[in-house]
């Protein structure tokens, strides 16, 4: 499945500065993965010793993953995925 | 900010003030829930924040100023803050409501775990014709 995922500005150092770059795959896992592929160094600043991190959010469309099965989150052709760092500190 | 941290208080209060991209100037102020309710913590709520970046991004808008309060100690950004500092471009300003009386205001960069304060100018409108406002 292809999709278009957008990238935040923190991350944009592994995609040589694009805002949105093409993946595929049919689970967020798979989608991540074909990310790291190209775009180098992407999967250590989502997952965490095999779960997304806690303070990144990602969402499929406008549903935030965590509630649709996180990296086993299904992905349908031509949707969008968002990644935003958690906006947070104490 | 101000008012938003006293009235938020005692649970840290957090928002962010929107600009035009690559303008530096912050104009539209955007009060957010603090998800996590906490005297020492706040974090917005991940349905609310991808609304907020879809609003900027069609408005062609950035953060620039990302604020939070403090609510027993200084207005100044604690690990956790610099830790999660995701934004290299905002302003992170913190206020802190540890005193009644007096306000506490400041303004930080925060860039690949780095702390910069910057001096505050309170203004009551900025002037747009100038040349951009200086670093």
């Amino acid at each position: 499945m292809a999709v278009t995922v957008s990238i935040p500005t923190i991350l944009r150092t592994h995609t040589g500065g694009q805002k949105t770059v093409e993946a595929s795959g049919s689970t967020l896992a798979e989608v991540i993965d074909n990310l790291e592929a190209t775009h180098g160094g992407i999967k250590g600043r989502l997952v965490k010793e095999g779960s997304l991190h806690r303070f990144v959010n990602i969402y499929v469309n406008d549903e935030d993953v965590r509630f649709t099965g996180g990296l086993d989150a299904s992905v349908s052709d031509g949707d969008n995925v968002t990644i935003l760092p958690a906006v947070a500190g104490g | 900010m101000v008012a938003h941290a006293r009235r938020d208080h005692p649970d840290e209060a957090c928002g962010v003030v929107a600009g035009p991209e690559g303008s530096d100037v912050p104009l539209r102020f955007i009060p957010m829930l603090n998800a996590a309710r906490s005297p020492t913590f706040y974090e917005f709520d991940s349905t609310d924040l991808l609304k907020l970046y879809r609003e900027m991004d069609a408005n062609d808008e950035v953060p620039v100023v990302i604020y939070h309060s403090h609510t027993a100690t200084e207005a100044y950004p604690s690990r956790t803050d610099v830790s999660y500092a995701s934004e290299p471009d905002a302003h992170y300003v913190l206020v802190s409501t540890r005193d009644p009386q007096a306000d506490e205001l400041r303004s930080f960069r925060i860039v690949d775990g780095e702390i910069t304060e910057e001096p505050v100018d309170v203004v009551a409108e900025y002037d747009q014709t100038a040349p951009s406002l200086p670093e």
